[in-house]
Formats: structure tokens, sequence, C-alpha cells
């Protein structure tokens, strides 16, 4: 939108930093600074360090790569969780929303991406021989991937499987099927179908 | 099922039309560029939530307008069925079914079987493979949704391998190692589909020969071959065989992706052994054949568009066409035609309930 016409060069250099960030085009950014604008200082300093802090002092896991203040980060460092249950995400929301079940007790594996050629990333991009040392450490027991159910997703799963099959661990994948609280009839073929083919004993329901 | 009522809003020549239809033959006669085939076009729209021949939505929408609008009334399993579409320009489409609106358009596919046969299936004989492999799965997906997802995962996972073997031209563990995941998941996908389409293609062929020789008077033999690397041994072990060229080429030679159909008459590619009005004959048979399938899997007969099927067939074949479609497994069917008369001989030969829509310059008289 080069029609829009700024009064001050200020403010298009903030309006432009701001149209950068994802969802946010040239209209939302002039409404974010004015907005910005009207605020007391304080605030405003509050909200920039908060950025400058982000970039400056955030860590990254070094043993699972989630986000985290310290270098090992609060779920790896928790003696009470169960180190020998991996549990592989591609990012760091995917740990987020696992953690929100509150029903998952082992560790994660963020790897930051997964296996897309057309998007030009390759195993080597992601943090797979840092789970490799793991492997030959023979800390785990239990691998599950929880990557997402696309082409992408399947792939790296597979790829991971390939690569580690020999290693004498347990390889399980996160359930696919009928979502809790739908109605059968408003479920999609394909995971209807999926949830049909991968049918479980009832047993397992009823616990 | 049946399509009792249509209104059209600026569908491409058409301003505005609302024709009530018979259960039964109706015809939409005129001159040409009236916009009979168009009242056709809305009607296939309904059905597969885009228009038979423009691909581009928005070339939909008469020219002097923002927007078009089309809406029909079904009957099907007798309950009324109420479809809406209407297109902005710039704007996302919305399709309804009885007022309320879809999620994903395929989950609409297949609801309202249709068949329609048209002057442009001759791409089918005269242009490449991929409009052989266009059409099967386009059939094949109108009643198996797990097809269609399959065939879209194939796809992503053919362009992610094809996206790698143009990244590097030489063979190594890294690359090969990659390689072995794409080719595991190609040829997985790749075998689901090839059985989906063989049983397809293997329960069309008796029909199809059958409705050829009706058509055509019986002297003559046609075929349909269908030809894949599924045939010819291990598909992994083909992919894996292939690599370097792969590499050199920068895309995959081996997979469904080139599976083909041969279509023969007397033995003989009918693309170069068929005259005009057999190879329209052939075409014509091939998708009553297809009709014929959909009716049986569905438990009733789809609707049937013909769309100036009568052009470049001999009188005999002609009438022996109608012959057919007076049997009675044929239940709604929408004809066009530029000569009333000679139409009107025809539809009464069949002594079917039928109605007569004249278009002028867009609109229906």
């Amino acid at each position: 939108m080069s029609d829009i016409e700024f009064p001050s060069k200020i403010l298009e250099n903030a309006v432009n930093e701001f149209s950068r960030l994802p969802g946010i085009g040239k209209k939302s950014a002039l409404r974010l600074s004015l907005h910005i604008l009207k605020q007391d200082k304080e605030s405003v300093y509050r909200f920039a360090e908060a950025i400058t802090t982000l970039i400056d002092e955030i860590k990254y896991c070094q043993n699972c790569f989630n986000i985290s203040d310290s270098d090992i980060c609060s779920i790896c460092s928790n003696p009470r969780r169960d180190h020998s249950l991996v549990c592989v995400v591609e990012n760091v929301r995917d740990v987020m929303a696992i953690e929100n079940t509150h029903q998952y007790n082992g560790i994660y594996h963020v790897l930051g991406g997964l296996i897309s050629p057309m998007d030009g990333t390759g195993p080597d991009d992601l943090t797979i021989a840092p789970l490799e040392e793991k492997l030959k450490k023979g800390e785990i027991k239990e691998i599950i991937f929880a990557l997402s159910t696309t082409m992408e997703g399947d792939t790296t799963n597979f790829y991971l499987y390939r690569k580690f099959q020999n290693y004498p661990v347990k390889f399980t994948t996160i359930a696919r099927g009928v979502a809790i609280g739908d109605e059968l009839e408003y479920a999609d073929e394909v995971t209807l179908g999926r949830s049909l083919v991968d049918r479980q004993p009832f047993e397992k329901n009823v616990q | 099922m049946y399509l009792k009522h249509l209104n059209i809003l600026n569908y491409k020549n058409i301003a505005q039309a609302d024709p009530e239809f018979c259960d039964g033959i109706n015809c939409f006669v005129g001159s040409n560029g009236a916009g009979k085939t168009n009242l056709l076009d809305s009607i296939y729209y309904l059905s597969f939530c885009k228009s038979f021949f423009n691909s581009v939505d928005s070339h939909n929408i008469h020219h002097d307008e923002d927007f078009f609008v089309i809406q029909g009334t079904f009957v099907r399993n007798d309950q009324e069925e109420q479809i809406y579409v209407a297109l902005k320009r710039n704007q996302k489409k919305q399709f309804k079914r009885n007022k309320k609106e879809y999620g994903k358009l395929s989950e609409h596919i297949g609801l309202l079987p249709l068949v329609m046969i048209s002057p442009s299936d001759e791409r089918l004989i005269t242009e490449g493979s991929d409009q052989r492999r266009k059409y099967i799965d386009s059939v094949v997906s109108q009643y198996n949704k797990l097809y269609l997802d399959h065939l879209i995962r194939y796809n992503r996972a053919l362009s992610q391998r094809n996206a790698l073997l143009k990244k590097y031209d030489q063979l190594n563990s890294g690359v090969a190692a990659q390689l072995d995941v794409w080719d595991e998941q190609l040829a997985s996908l790749g075998e689901e589909l090839y059985l989906r389409r063989s049983e397809f293609i293997e329960q069309l062929v008796p029909v199809f020969r059958e409705l050829y020789s009706h058509i055509s008077g019986g002297d003559e033999t046609v075929d349909i071959v269908y030809s894949s690397h599924y045939q010819k041994g291990n598909v992994i072990e083909l992919l894996a065989q292939n690599r370097a060229r792969d590499l050199i080429l920068g895309y995959t030679t081996i997979g469904i992706h080139k599976d083909d159909l041969s279509l023969l008459l007397s033995g003989r590619p009918v693309k170069k052994e068929g005259s005009q009005g057999q190879k329209k004959s052939f075409l014509i048979a091939l998708k009553l054949a297809q009709f014929e399938f959909l009716a049986k899997y569905n438990g009733f007969s789809p609707i049937l568009l013909l769309d100036d099927v009568f052009d470049k067939l001999d009188m005999h074949r002609g009438k022996r066409l109608i012959q057919l479609v007076g049997e009675g497994r044929f239940r709604q069917i929408f004809i066009t035609d530029t000569q009333r008369e000679r139409l009107e001989g025809i539809v009464n030969q069949t002594g079917k309930n039928s109605r007569f829509f004249e278009v002028v310059k867009g609109s229906v008289v």
C-alpha cells in the first residue's frame, strides 16, 4: 500500500518495522504505531525492553532445544519427569500444546522443523544429530513421534525411524482419529476411515 | 435424483434465468452463442463446485457485473436440497447446502452425481496422458474420498522428491537416505491409487464395450487398456534403479503420475484410426459407461448433461444413442441443440417426459 502519505519519516519507519511482523499489514501497522504514541512512555519502554531482552537473553535448552531461560529448560531439569520417555515435536508451540494437556510426564525433543525439500529444509537443518547422541548414551527407552499429519510430518517420522530403528528403543506415534466430543456423522471421511483401521481394544477406553 | 428449479444471475452470458425443469428430458435450443452450454455449465457447477470449462472462477462472472449466483433445488431421496453458490470478484466463493456453508468444498463432491458429455471430451483422445489421468481421478474421487486424500498426499510427496532431485545432481549417502524415505511413501501411496484405478477401469471396460457396440451397430471392437509402472515390477526397486537418471533430469520418472490409458479401436489407437464420428461414439460410450458405474455405485441415476451430442454422428448412431437414452436407465437429462425440429423428433421417439427451452442471447424463454 504505497498510497499512504506519512506526515513523518519517523512514523513511516515505525510502520515499516511493524509491518514486517507476521499477519500485520500496513494498515494494522499504522494503527499499532498510533496506539503506541498514545501510551505513557513508561509502558512503551517496558514493551521495548521486553523485546530486546527476548532477543538477547532467551536461550535454547541444550538438551531438548525448547525455549528456556537457562541452559537446561525447566522440563529437562525437573527430576520428577521421566527422562527415558522422549516426545519428538516440530517446534516450541507443540511443546506448549502438549504441556497444556497435563497428560505427559516425559521430556521433549524439538526438531526445529520438518524435512521439506521444497522449503529447502533437509535432515541436516534439524536437531537430529543431538537426538542420536542421546540414543547412543542409552538413556532413552521410548520415542514418541508427535509431528503433524502432513506429508512432511510423516516423512520426517519415517526418516527418523529408519535412521534409529537399530537402537533398542520403542517407537510410538500419537493416535489419529475422531476428535473427542465430535459426532461421527460430522467427522471427515478420511479421519473416520483411519480411526476404523486403527481401532483399539475397548478395555483401553474404559480406563 | 433430479433438478427441479434453477436460478441464475450473471453467470457467463446469462444475466438472469429461472427455469423450472421436468423430471425427464430438458432441451435447450437456440443459435450459436445463445448460452445453451452455459446453462449446462451452471448445473455442472452446482455438482462439482466449479465450471466444466473455466478453471479461473472470476472468468465465469458476466462481463459487466461483479458477482454471479447460481441456486438449484434438487430432489434427492425424496428430500429437497437447496444448493447455493455465489462468487463476488476478488472474494472467496460461497457454497451452501440448505443455507449452511460448507467447510471444505470437497465435502460436497459426490452428493449430486452428474455426468457431462461435451465436444471438449475430445481432449481425452487427442491430448497427453495427463488428461486421461485427470479423467480417472475425477471419476474415482467422486465416490471415494480416501482416494482424493491419497492423491493429494501423493502429489505433495512427488513435488518434494522432485525438489530434492533438483537440488542435487550427484547421489551420495545423505541424498540416498532422504530419497529412501520419499520413495517408500510414493510407492505405498501410489500402490493404493493404482489398485483403485485398476478396479475402476476393470469395471468400466465391459460396460463401455457393450455401449459402444450398441451405438456403432456392432461390428467394431474397442478397448481401453490401463498401463502403469506397477504392472512392471516392484516400484520401490524401480524408483531406486532410476535414481541416477532422475537426478540428472531433476524429476521423478517412475510412479502412477506416469500412468496412461490406451484407447483402442480394432486394436489400434483411436486417435490415429478413428473417424470423427467414431471418436465421438467412443467418447460417448466411455462417458455413458461412467454414468452406469456411478448409477450402480450410488443406487440412483446421476444427472446427464449432453452438449451438442448429435453433431458428427450419422443418423443411425444418433438414433441408437437416443434408443439407449429412452431405455430408462436414465432419469433426468439436459440436452442442447441448435435445431429444435431435429431434437423434437428425436426426443419424442423416446416417449419420455420432456420440456423445451428456447435460449436467446443469454435468456431462457
